[in-house]
Protein backbone atom coordinates (compact mmCIF):
# COMPACT_ATOMS: atom_id res chain seq x y z
CA UNK A 1 0.00 0.00 0.00
CA UNK A 2 2.63 2.24 0.96
CA UNK A 3 5.07 1.28 -2.26
CA UNK A 4 1.44 2.44 -4.28
CA UNK A 5 0.98 5.86 -2.07
CA UNK A 6 5.21 6.36 -3.11
CA UNK A 7 4.57 5.57 -6.82
CA UNK A 8 1.82 7.31 -7.36
CA UNK A 9 3.58 10.40 -5.75
CA UNK A 10 6.81 9.94 -7.88
CA UNK A 11 4.48 9.98 -10.98
CA UNK A 12 2.77 13.12 -9.74
CA UNK A 13 6.08 14.82 -8.99
CA UNK A 14 7.83 13.81 -12.46
CA UNK A 15 4.85 14.90 -14.61
CA UNK A 16 4.30 18.61 -12.12
CA UNK A 17 8.30 18.65 -12.63
CA UNK A 18 8.15 18.51 -16.71
CA UNK A 19 5.26 20.20 -16.42
CA UNK A 20 7.58 23.47 -14.70
CA UNK A 21 10.23 22.62 -16.77
CA UNK A 22 8.17 23.74 -20.36
CA UNK A 23 7.04 26.51 -18.35
CA UNK A 24 9.86 27.79 -17.82
CA UNK A 25 11.38 27.24 -21.00
CA UNK A 26 8.27 28.77 -23.33
CA UNK A 27 8.08 31.84 -21.09
CA UNK A 28 12.50 32.14 -21.30
CA UNK A 29 12.08 31.83 -25.34
CA UNK A 30 8.83 33.25 -26.46
CA UNK A 31 9.00 36.01 -26.38
CA UNK A 32 10.91 39.26 -29.08
CA UNK A 33 14.08 39.51 -28.05
CA UNK A 34 15.91 42.83 -27.68
CA UNK A 35 18.71 43.02 -30.22
CA UNK A 36 20.80 45.90 -27.86
CA UNK A 37 20.17 44.31 -24.70
CA UNK A 38 20.11 40.66 -25.23
CA UNK A 39 23.20 40.12 -27.54
CA UNK A 40 25.44 41.63 -25.13
CA UNK A 41 24.26 38.93 -22.07
CA UNK A 42 24.59 36.36 -24.81
CA UNK A 43 28.42 37.08 -26.01
CA UNK A 44 28.76 37.08 -22.41
CA UNK A 45 27.06 33.66 -21.99
CA UNK A 46 28.78 32.19 -24.93
CA UNK A 47 31.82 33.02 -23.60
CA UNK A 48 31.77 31.50 -20.23
CA UNK A 49 29.45 28.31 -21.32
CA UNK A 50 31.35 27.64 -25.03
CA UNK A 51 34.58 29.07 -24.57
CA UNK A 52 35.70 28.24 -20.76
CA UNK A 53 34.77 24.60 -22.10
CA UNK A 54 37.39 24.39 -24.96
CA UNK A 55 40.14 23.30 -22.96
CA UNK A 56 38.73 20.04 -21.78
CA UNK A 57 37.16 19.37 -25.24
CA UNK A 58 40.14 19.74 -26.86
CA UNK A 59 42.06 17.59 -24.89
CA UNK A 60 40.06 14.93 -24.50
CA UNK A 61 39.23 14.91 -28.43
CA UNK A 62 42.87 14.63 -28.34
CA UNK A 63 43.34 11.72 -26.73
CA UNK A 64 40.22 9.89 -27.87
CA UNK A 65 40.90 10.06 -31.44
CA UNK A 66 44.93 8.74 -30.32
CA UNK A 67 43.59 5.83 -27.95
CA UNK A 68 40.93 5.26 -30.66
CA UNK A 69 44.04 5.15 -33.54
CA UNK A 70 46.25 2.69 -31.06
CA UNK A 71 43.61 -0.16 -30.82
CA UNK A 72 42.31 0.04 -34.11
CA UNK A 73 45.77 -0.47 -35.64
CA UNK A 74 46.34 -3.48 -33.28
CA UNK A 75 43.38 -5.05 -34.17
CA UNK A 76 43.11 -3.99 -38.13
CA UNK A 77 46.62 -4.79 -38.94
CA UNK A 78 45.84 -8.49 -38.13
CA UNK A 79 43.79 -8.36 -40.85
CA UNK A 80 45.97 -6.29 -42.88
CA UNK A 81 43.56 -3.61 -43.10
CA UNK A 82 45.54 -0.86 -41.22
CA UNK A 83 44.47 1.12 -44.45
CA UNK A 84 41.31 1.35 -42.95
CA UNK A 85 42.19 2.98 -40.10
CA UNK A 86 41.11 6.93 -41.24
CA UNK A 87 37.64 6.28 -41.95
CA UNK A 88 37.19 3.74 -38.90
CA UNK A 89 38.70 6.50 -36.50
CA UNK A 90 36.56 9.11 -38.63
CA UNK A 91 33.07 7.31 -38.41
CA UNK A 92 33.32 6.64 -34.67
CA UNK A 93 33.87 10.15 -34.04
CA UNK A 94 31.54 11.92 -36.20
CA UNK A 95 28.95 9.62 -35.43
CA UNK A 96 28.99 8.44 -31.79
CA UNK A 97 31.88 9.76 -29.59
CA UNK A 98 32.38 13.25 -31.14
CA UNK A 99 28.82 14.03 -30.41
CA UNK A 100 28.53 11.58 -26.90
CA UNK A 101 31.31 12.53 -25.55
CA UNK A 102 31.86 16.01 -26.23
CA UNK A 103 27.76 15.85 -24.73
CA UNK A 104 29.04 14.02 -21.45
CA UNK A 105 32.05 16.39 -20.88
CA UNK A 106 29.83 19.79 -21.58
CA UNK A 107 27.11 18.23 -18.70
CA UNK A 108 29.86 18.24 -16.13
CA UNK A 109 31.41 21.28 -16.88
CA UNK A 110 29.22 23.62 -18.02
CA UNK A 111 25.51 22.04 -17.39
CA UNK A 112 26.79 21.83 -13.71
CA UNK A 113 28.58 25.18 -13.53
CA UNK A 114 25.12 26.99 -15.03
CA UNK A 115 23.05 24.77 -12.45
CA UNK A 116 24.75 26.13 -9.50
CA UNK A 117 25.31 29.36 -10.64
CA UNK A 118 21.51 30.17 -11.24
CA UNK A 119 20.41 28.31 -7.89
CA UNK A 120 22.91 30.35 -6.35
CA UNK A 121 21.18 33.66 -7.93
CA UNK A 122 17.66 32.06 -6.51
CA UNK A 123 19.33 31.56 -2.73
CA UNK A 124 21.08 34.90 -2.84
CA UNK A 125 17.15 36.48 -3.62
CA UNK A 126 19.26 37.98 -6.84
CA UNK A 127 16.07 36.85 -8.74
CA UNK A 128 13.49 37.56 -6.63
CA UNK A 129 15.29 40.98 -6.73
CA UNK A 130 15.45 41.06 -10.40
CA UNK A 131 11.43 39.85 -10.48
CA UNK A 132 10.38 43.18 -8.21
CA UNK A 133 13.09 45.35 -10.28
CA UNK A 134 10.08 44.61 -13.06
CA UNK A 135 12.63 42.77 -15.22
CA UNK A 136 11.85 39.40 -15.79
CA UNK A 137 14.82 37.04 -14.30
CA UNK A 138 13.30 34.11 -17.28
CA UNK A 139 14.40 36.55 -19.97
CA UNK A 140 16.96 38.35 -18.40
CA UNK A 141 19.18 35.14 -16.83
CA UNK A 142 17.65 32.20 -18.56
CA UNK A 143 17.41 32.83 -21.91
CA UNK A 144 20.92 33.92 -22.84
CA UNK A 145 22.31 30.87 -21.02
CA UNK A 146 20.04 28.56 -22.77
CA UNK A 147 20.54 29.86 -26.28
CA UNK A 148 24.95 30.04 -25.35
CA UNK A 149 24.38 26.39 -24.08
CA UNK A 150 22.43 25.42 -27.15
CA UNK A 151 24.51 27.56 -29.52
CA UNK A 152 27.84 26.10 -28.05
CA UNK A 153 27.76 22.09 -27.83
CA UNK A 154 27.34 21.70 -31.67
CA UNK A 155 30.38 23.55 -31.99
CA UNK A 156 32.35 21.88 -29.34
CA UNK A 157 31.13 18.29 -31.16
CA UNK A 158 32.93 19.52 -34.44
CA UNK A 159 36.13 20.64 -32.93
CA UNK A 160 35.95 17.63 -30.28
CA UNK A 161 35.96 15.20 -33.73
CA UNK A 162 38.47 17.51 -35.70
CA UNK A 163 41.10 17.34 -32.96
CA UNK A 164 39.89 13.61 -32.38
CA UNK A 165 41.05 12.52 -36.33
CA UNK A 166 44.16 14.99 -35.92
CA UNK A 167 45.31 12.86 -32.79
CA UNK A 168 44.68 9.71 -34.73
CA UNK A 169 46.49 10.96 -37.32
CA UNK A 170 49.34 11.91 -34.80
CA UNK A 171 49.85 8.12 -33.90
CA UNK A 172 48.61 6.13 -36.88
CA UNK A 173 50.71 7.87 -39.55
CA UNK A 174 53.32 9.34 -37.60
CA UNK A 175 54.25 6.53 -35.01
CA UNK A 176 52.54 3.60 -36.29
CA UNK A 177 53.83 4.26 -39.84
CA UNK A 178 50.09 4.26 -41.49
CA UNK A 179 50.79 5.78 -44.92
CA UNK A 180 49.44 8.84 -44.98
CA UNK A 181 47.83 9.48 -48.16
CA UNK A 182 45.96 6.22 -47.60
CA UNK A 183 44.78 7.52 -44.66
CA UNK A 184 43.43 10.84 -45.76
CA UNK A 185 41.72 9.35 -49.16
CA UNK A 186 40.45 6.18 -47.89
CA UNK A 187 38.93 8.68 -45.30
CA UNK A 188 38.01 11.07 -47.62
CA UNK A 189 36.23 8.41 -49.84
CA UNK A 190 34.36 6.40 -46.89
CA UNK A 191 32.73 9.76 -45.41
CA UNK A 192 29.33 10.87 -46.13
CA UNK A 193 28.38 14.37 -45.77
CA UNK A 194 24.63 13.53 -45.36
CA UNK A 195 25.13 10.33 -43.61
CA UNK A 196 27.54 10.35 -41.23
CA UNK A 197 28.78 14.14 -40.60
CA UNK A 198 25.25 16.01 -40.37
CA UNK A 199 23.64 12.74 -38.42
CA UNK A 200 26.49 13.87 -35.91
CA UNK A 201 25.45 17.48 -36.02
CA UNK A 202 22.20 16.55 -35.25
CA UNK A 203 22.58 14.50 -32.75
CA UNK A 204 24.54 16.99 -30.75
CA UNK A 205 22.17 19.83 -31.28
CA UNK A 206 19.69 17.48 -29.72
CA UNK A 207 21.63 16.76 -27.00
CA UNK A 208 22.63 20.45 -26.59
CA UNK A 209 18.58 21.49 -25.93
CA UNK A 210 18.72 18.38 -23.79
CA UNK A 211 21.45 19.61 -21.20
CA UNK A 212 21.33 23.22 -21.15
CA UNK A 213 16.92 22.64 -20.79
CA UNK A 214 17.69 20.23 -17.65
CA UNK A 215 20.63 23.05 -16.28
CA UNK A 216 18.79 26.31 -16.41
CA UNK A 217 15.65 24.27 -15.17
CA UNK A 218 17.32 22.54 -12.49
CA UNK A 219 19.07 25.55 -11.18
CA UNK A 220 15.72 28.07 -11.54
CA UNK A 221 13.96 25.53 -9.77
CA UNK A 222 15.89 24.12 -6.90
CA UNK A 223 15.51 24.48 -3.66
CA UNK A 224 16.88 27.77 -2.35
CA UNK A 225 19.17 26.56 0.08
CA UNK A 226 23.69 25.07 -0.05
CA UNK A 227 22.01 21.28 0.43
CA UNK A 228 19.17 22.33 -2.65
CA UNK A 229 22.00 23.98 -5.06
CA UNK A 230 24.38 20.69 -4.38
CA UNK A 231 21.16 18.13 -5.37
CA UNK A 232 19.87 20.10 -8.22
CA UNK A 233 23.81 20.29 -9.67
CA UNK A 234 23.88 16.12 -9.07
CA UNK A 235 20.55 15.71 -10.84
CA UNK A 236 21.85 18.07 -13.61
CA UNK A 237 24.45 15.84 -14.30
CA UNK A 238 23.12 12.73 -13.32
CA UNK A 239 20.11 12.93 -15.35
CA UNK A 240 21.18 14.76 -18.43
CA UNK A 241 24.08 12.23 -19.25
CA UNK A 242 21.62 9.67 -18.68
CA UNK A 243 19.25 11.27 -21.03
CA UNK A 244 22.18 12.07 -23.57
CA UNK A 245 22.86 8.29 -23.65
CA UNK A 246 19.58 7.13 -23.92
CA UNK A 247 18.29 9.63 -26.77
CA UNK A 248 21.59 8.34 -28.42
CA UNK A 249 20.70 4.97 -28.77
CA UNK A 250 17.01 6.00 -29.98
CA UNK A 251 18.93 8.36 -32.81
CA UNK A 252 21.45 6.11 -33.48
CA UNK A 253 18.29 3.76 -34.43
CA UNK A 254 16.70 5.59 -36.38
CA UNK A 255 19.44 7.13 -38.46
CA UNK A 256 21.48 4.02 -39.19
CA UNK A 257 19.89 1.22 -38.49
CA UNK B 1 -3.29 56.04 -18.93
CA UNK B 2 -6.23 58.24 -17.37
CA UNK B 3 -5.81 60.69 -14.46
CA UNK B 4 -3.77 59.71 -11.50
CA UNK B 5 -6.56 59.33 -9.13
CA UNK B 6 -5.26 60.96 -5.68
CA UNK B 7 -4.97 57.35 -3.70
CA UNK B 8 -4.73 58.60 0.62
CA UNK B 9 -3.65 54.90 1.02
CA UNK B 10 -1.39 53.78 -1.70
CA UNK B 11 -1.86 49.52 -0.59
CA UNK B 12 -5.50 48.49 0.74
CA UNK B 13 -5.62 44.74 2.24
CA UNK B 14 -8.59 43.59 2.15
CA UNK B 15 -9.58 40.44 3.78
CA UNK B 16 -6.23 38.24 3.04
CA UNK B 17 -5.92 34.72 3.28
CA UNK B 18 -2.99 32.96 2.67
CA UNK B 19 -1.80 29.48 3.24
CA UNK B 20 1.06 27.72 2.77
CA UNK B 21 0.43 24.15 1.82
CA UNK B 22 -2.33 22.84 4.74
CA UNK B 23 -0.37 26.01 6.91
CA UNK B 24 -2.41 28.99 7.15
CA UNK B 25 -0.46 31.90 7.41
CA UNK B 26 -2.95 35.01 7.44
CA UNK B 27 -6.69 34.19 8.07
CA UNK B 28 -8.83 36.96 6.72
CA UNK B 29 -6.75 40.14 7.51
CA UNK B 30 -6.93 43.63 6.32
CA UNK B 31 -4.99 46.45 6.54
CA UNK B 32 -3.91 50.02 4.92
CA UNK B 33 -0.50 51.46 3.95
CA UNK B 34 -0.88 55.32 3.87
CA UNK B 35 0.33 57.08 1.01
CA UNK B 36 3.77 59.73 2.21
CA UNK B 37 3.94 57.75 5.66
CA UNK B 38 6.17 55.06 7.35
CA UNK B 39 3.76 52.03 8.21
CA UNK B 40 5.25 49.09 10.24
CA UNK B 41 4.32 45.36 10.29
CA UNK B 42 5.68 43.52 13.62
CA UNK B 43 5.58 40.67 15.19
CA UNK B 44 7.16 37.07 16.06
CA UNK B 45 9.84 35.93 13.38
CA UNK B 46 7.90 33.04 11.56
CA UNK B 47 4.66 34.50 10.85
CA UNK B 48 5.30 35.30 7.52
CA UNK B 49 5.77 39.25 7.55
CA UNK B 50 8.45 38.67 4.87
CA UNK B 51 5.32 36.80 2.86
CA UNK B 52 3.13 39.98 3.34
CA UNK B 53 5.82 41.87 1.18
CA UNK B 54 6.12 39.06 -1.48
CA UNK B 55 2.27 39.20 -1.73
CA UNK B 56 1.88 43.04 -1.85
CA UNK B 57 4.73 42.94 -5.05
CA UNK B 58 2.80 40.11 -6.73
CA UNK B 59 5.55 37.54 -6.19
CA UNK B 60 2.69 34.92 -4.62
CA UNK B 61 -0.89 35.08 -4.74
CA UNK B 62 -2.61 35.00 -2.13
CA UNK B 63 -5.61 32.08 -1.42
CA UNK B 64 -8.12 34.94 -1.52
CA UNK B 65 -8.68 38.77 -0.76
CA UNK B 66 -7.73 41.74 -2.38
CA UNK B 67 -4.28 43.53 -2.05
CA UNK B 68 -5.27 46.72 -4.02
CA UNK B 69 -1.83 49.47 -5.06
CA UNK B 70 -3.02 52.27 -5.96
CA UNK B 71 -6.17 51.00 -6.93
CA UNK B 72 -5.17 47.95 -8.24
CA UNK B 73 -6.00 44.60 -7.61
CA UNK B 74 -2.28 43.03 -7.91
CA UNK B 75 -3.17 39.15 -7.75
CA UNK B 76 -5.62 39.81 -10.60
CA UNK B 77 -3.18 42.16 -12.96
CA UNK B 78 -1.92 40.28 -15.95
CA UNK B 79 1.68 39.58 -16.26
CA UNK B 80 2.22 42.56 -18.49
CA UNK B 81 0.25 44.83 -16.00
CA UNK B 82 1.91 43.64 -12.94
CA UNK B 83 5.85 44.21 -14.16
CA UNK B 84 4.47 47.91 -15.24
CA UNK B 85 3.03 48.44 -11.55
CA UNK B 86 6.40 47.05 -9.99
CA UNK B 87 8.12 49.52 -11.97
CA UNK B 88 6.26 51.90 -8.92
CA UNK B 89 7.77 49.88 -5.94
CA UNK B 90 10.43 48.37 -4.90
CA UNK B 91 11.63 45.85 -2.24
CA UNK B 92 14.60 46.12 0.05
CA UNK B 93 15.58 42.41 0.58
CA UNK B 94 17.08 40.86 3.94
CA UNK B 95 20.51 39.91 2.12
CA UNK B 96 20.24 43.32 0.38
CA UNK B 97 20.38 40.63 -2.89
CA UNK B 98 23.41 42.70 -4.73
CA UNK B 99 24.62 41.53 -8.12
CA UNK B 100 27.70 39.56 -7.37
CA UNK B 101 28.39 39.94 -10.78
CA UNK B 102 29.12 43.37 -10.71
CA UNK B 103 30.46 46.39 -9.18
CA UNK B 104 28.33 48.41 -6.73
CA UNK B 105 27.79 51.37 -9.51
CA UNK B 106 26.91 48.90 -11.59
CA UNK B 107 24.30 47.28 -9.12
CA UNK B 108 23.06 50.97 -9.12
CA UNK B 109 23.00 51.80 -12.40
CA UNK B 110 21.33 48.48 -13.48
CA UNK B 111 17.59 49.00 -12.70
CA UNK B 112 18.02 52.94 -14.75
CA UNK B 113 19.59 51.38 -17.22
CA UNK B 114 17.24 48.45 -17.89
CA UNK B 115 13.97 51.31 -17.44
CA UNK B 116 15.08 53.85 -19.17
CA UNK B 117 17.20 55.05 -22.01
CA UNK B 118 19.13 57.55 -20.28
CA UNK B 119 22.79 58.67 -21.68
CA UNK B 120 25.27 57.19 -19.17
CA UNK B 121 26.62 60.33 -18.55
CA UNK B 122 22.99 61.29 -16.66
CA UNK B 123 23.14 57.72 -15.37
CA UNK B 124 26.59 58.75 -13.45
CA UNK B 125 24.94 61.81 -11.94
CA UNK B 126 21.92 59.43 -10.76
CA UNK B 127 24.07 57.19 -9.35
CA UNK B 128 26.21 59.42 -7.36
CA UNK B 129 23.51 60.74 -6.15
CA UNK B 130 21.67 57.89 -4.48
CA UNK B 131 25.48 56.56 -3.33
CA UNK B 132 26.09 59.92 -1.79
CA UNK B 133 22.44 59.21 0.11
CA UNK B 134 23.77 56.44 1.58
CA UNK B 135 27.53 57.90 2.30
CA UNK B 136 29.23 55.13 0.08
CA UNK B 137 30.05 57.55 -3.08
CA UNK B 138 33.68 56.22 -2.19
CA UNK B 139 32.96 52.14 -2.69
CA UNK B 140 31.54 53.09 -6.34
CA UNK B 141 34.51 50.52 -7.86
CA UNK B 142 34.49 48.32 -4.89
CA UNK B 143 32.54 44.39 -5.86
CA UNK B 144 29.72 43.50 -3.46
CA UNK B 145 31.95 40.63 -2.13
CA UNK B 146 34.18 43.12 -0.73
CA UNK B 147 31.50 45.01 1.08
CA UNK B 148 30.46 44.77 4.98
CA UNK B 149 27.18 43.37 5.30
CA UNK B 150 25.83 47.34 7.02
CA UNK B 151 27.58 48.24 3.36
CA UNK B 152 26.01 46.06 1.36
CA UNK B 153 22.62 46.56 2.74
CA UNK B 154 23.10 50.56 2.65
CA UNK B 155 23.84 50.17 -1.45
CA UNK B 156 20.63 47.91 -1.91
CA UNK B 157 18.59 50.68 -0.19
CA UNK B 158 20.97 53.08 -2.85
CA UNK B 159 19.76 50.92 -5.83
CA UNK B 160 15.79 50.58 -4.77
CA UNK B 161 15.87 53.91 -4.76
CA UNK B 162 17.31 54.30 -7.58
CA UNK B 163 14.25 54.31 -9.66
CA UNK B 164 12.57 56.86 -7.28
CA UNK B 165 9.80 54.88 -6.55
CA UNK B 166 6.76 55.67 -4.83
CA UNK B 167 6.60 52.11 -2.07
CA UNK B 168 9.83 50.77 -0.56
CA UNK B 169 8.87 47.57 1.14
CA UNK B 170 11.64 47.26 3.61
CA UNK B 171 12.75 43.01 4.76
CA UNK B 172 13.87 43.47 8.03
CA UNK B 173 16.13 46.51 7.37
CA UNK B 174 17.58 46.09 11.05
CA UNK B 175 18.58 43.06 11.57
CA UNK B 176 21.84 41.69 12.19
CA UNK B 177 23.53 45.54 11.68
CA UNK B 178 25.57 47.38 13.74
CA UNK B 179 24.63 50.11 15.58
CA UNK B 180 26.44 52.39 13.08
CA UNK B 181 24.66 51.30 9.85
CA UNK B 182 21.37 51.09 12.26
CA UNK B 183 21.42 54.37 12.95
CA UNK B 184 22.32 55.60 9.35
CA UNK B 185 19.56 53.21 7.87
CA UNK B 186 17.02 54.06 10.39
CA UNK B 187 17.79 58.25 9.78
CA UNK B 188 17.23 56.89 5.81
CA UNK B 189 14.15 55.17 6.20
CA UNK B 190 12.73 58.25 7.37
CA UNK B 191 13.99 61.11 5.38
CA UNK B 192 13.18 59.19 2.63
CA UNK B 193 9.41 59.64 3.46
CA UNK B 194 9.96 63.25 4.79
CA UNK B 195 11.89 64.74 2.46
CA UNK B 196 10.23 62.39 -1.01
CA UNK B 197 6.98 61.31 0.37
CA UNK B 198 7.96 58.57 -0.42
CA UNK B 199 5.70 55.36 1.44
CA UNK B 200 7.59 52.84 3.19
CA UNK B 201 6.24 49.73 4.99
CA UNK B 202 9.01 48.13 7.24
CA UNK B 203 8.49 44.10 7.87
CA UNK B 204 10.64 44.14 11.27
CA UNK B 205 10.85 42.63 14.48
CA UNK B 206 13.29 45.41 16.36
CA UNK B 207 10.99 47.16 18.78
CA UNK B 208 12.86 50.23 19.68
CA UNK B 209 14.35 50.90 15.90
CA UNK B 210 10.51 51.00 14.67
CA UNK B 211 9.53 52.88 17.89
CA UNK B 212 11.16 55.81 16.45
CA UNK B 213 10.37 55.60 12.95
CA UNK B 214 7.07 54.03 12.11
CA UNK B 215 3.64 56.46 11.66
CA UNK B 216 1.85 53.53 12.22
CA UNK B 217 2.25 49.63 13.49
CA UNK B 218 0.49 46.70 12.79
CA UNK B 219 1.43 43.58 15.03
CA UNK B 220 0.49 40.37 13.47
CA UNK B 221 0.78 37.26 15.59
CA UNK B 222 -1.30 34.13 15.57
CA UNK B 223 -2.41 34.41 11.67
CA UNK B 224 -4.48 37.66 12.71
CA UNK B 225 -3.27 41.53 13.35
CA UNK B 226 -3.21 41.55 16.53
CA UNK B 227 -2.68 45.03 17.48
CA UNK B 228 -2.83 48.45 15.80
CA UNK B 229 -1.89 52.06 16.26
CA UNK B 230 0.80 54.63 16.41
CA UNK B 231 3.72 54.20 18.71
CA UNK B 232 2.73 55.53 21.46
CA UNK B 233 -0.99 53.96 20.78
CA UNK B 234 0.92 50.59 21.02
CA UNK B 235 2.95 51.61 24.04
CA UNK B 236 -0.19 52.03 26.18
CA UNK B 237 -2.37 48.95 24.48
CA UNK B 238 -3.82 46.78 27.45
CA UNK B 239 -3.97 43.03 25.86
CA UNK B 240 -1.44 40.56 27.08
CA UNK B 241 -0.12 39.85 24.04
CA UNK B 242 1.09 43.25 22.67
CA UNK B 243 2.38 43.62 25.97
CA UNK B 244 4.37 40.80 25.95
CA UNK B 245 6.17 41.22 22.24
CA UNK B 246 6.54 44.72 23.07
CA UNK B 247 8.40 44.54 26.52
CA UNK B 248 9.60 41.56 24.99
CA UNK B 249 9.44 38.80 27.64
CA UNK B 250 9.99 35.25 26.93
CA UNK B 251 6.54 33.57 28.07
CA UNK B 252 3.19 34.92 28.12
CA UNK B 253 0.01 34.27 25.41
CA UNK B 254 2.56 33.58 22.86
CA UNK B 255 4.04 30.54 24.86
CA UNK B 256 8.12 30.19 25.25
CA UNK B 257 7.71 27.06 24.52
CA UNK B 258 7.36 25.52 21.22
CA UNK B 259 4.12 22.73 21.66
CA UNK B 260 5.35 19.27 22.80
CA UNK B 261 4.42 16.73 25.51
CA UNK B 262 5.34 16.74 28.88
CA UNK B 263 8.72 17.78 29.80
CA UNK B 264 8.56 14.93 32.70
CA UNK B 265 7.07 12.03 30.97
CA UNK B 266 9.39 12.93 27.97
CA UNK B 267 12.92 12.79 30.05
CA UNK B 268 11.81 9.81 32.18
CA UNK B 269 10.62 8.04 29.01
CA UNK B 270 11.89 4.05 28.91
CA UNK B 271 13.71 4.25 31.78
CA UNK B 272 12.75 2.32 35.16
CA UNK B 273 12.11 5.48 36.48
CA UNK B 274 9.25 6.51 33.50
CA UNK B 275 7.73 3.21 34.18
CA UNK B 276 7.25 3.89 37.77
CA UNK B 277 5.96 7.63 36.64
CA UNK B 278 3.84 6.49 34.19
CA UNK B 279 2.37 3.52 36.48
CA UNK B 280 1.87 6.35 39.39
CA UNK B 281 0.66 9.01 37.02
CA UNK B 282 -2.15 6.24 35.94
CA UNK B 283 -2.25 6.00 39.67
CA UNK B 284 -3.68 9.73 40.01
Amino acid sequence: MQQLQLLGRNTLALISGLGRAVIVLLSALLHTPNPRKGLPLLFAQLYSVGVMSLVIIVVSGGFIGMVLALQGYTILVGYGAEASLGPMVALSLLRELGPVVSALLFAGRAGSALTAEIGLMKATEQLSSLEMMAVDPLRRVIAPRFWAGFISLPLLAAIFSMVGIFGAHLVGVDWLGVDGGTFWSVMQDQVDFNKDILNGIIKSVVFAFVITWIAVYKGYDCEPTSEGISRATTATVVQSSLLVLALDFILTALMFA
Amino acid sequence: MTTKANYDNLVVINNLTFKRGDRVIYDDISLVIPKGKVTAIMGPSGIGKTTLLRLIGGQIRPESGQILFAGKDIPKLSRKELYETRKRMSMLFQSGALFTDMSVYDNIAFPIREHSNLPEAIIEKIVLMKLEAVGLRGARDLQPNELSGGMARRVALARSIALDPELILYDEPFAGQDPISMGVIVRLIRSLSDALGLTSVVVSHDVPEVMSIADYIYIIAEQKIIGQGTPEQIMQDDSALVKQFVQGEADGPVPFHFPAPGYQQELVKGTAIGALANVTQGDK
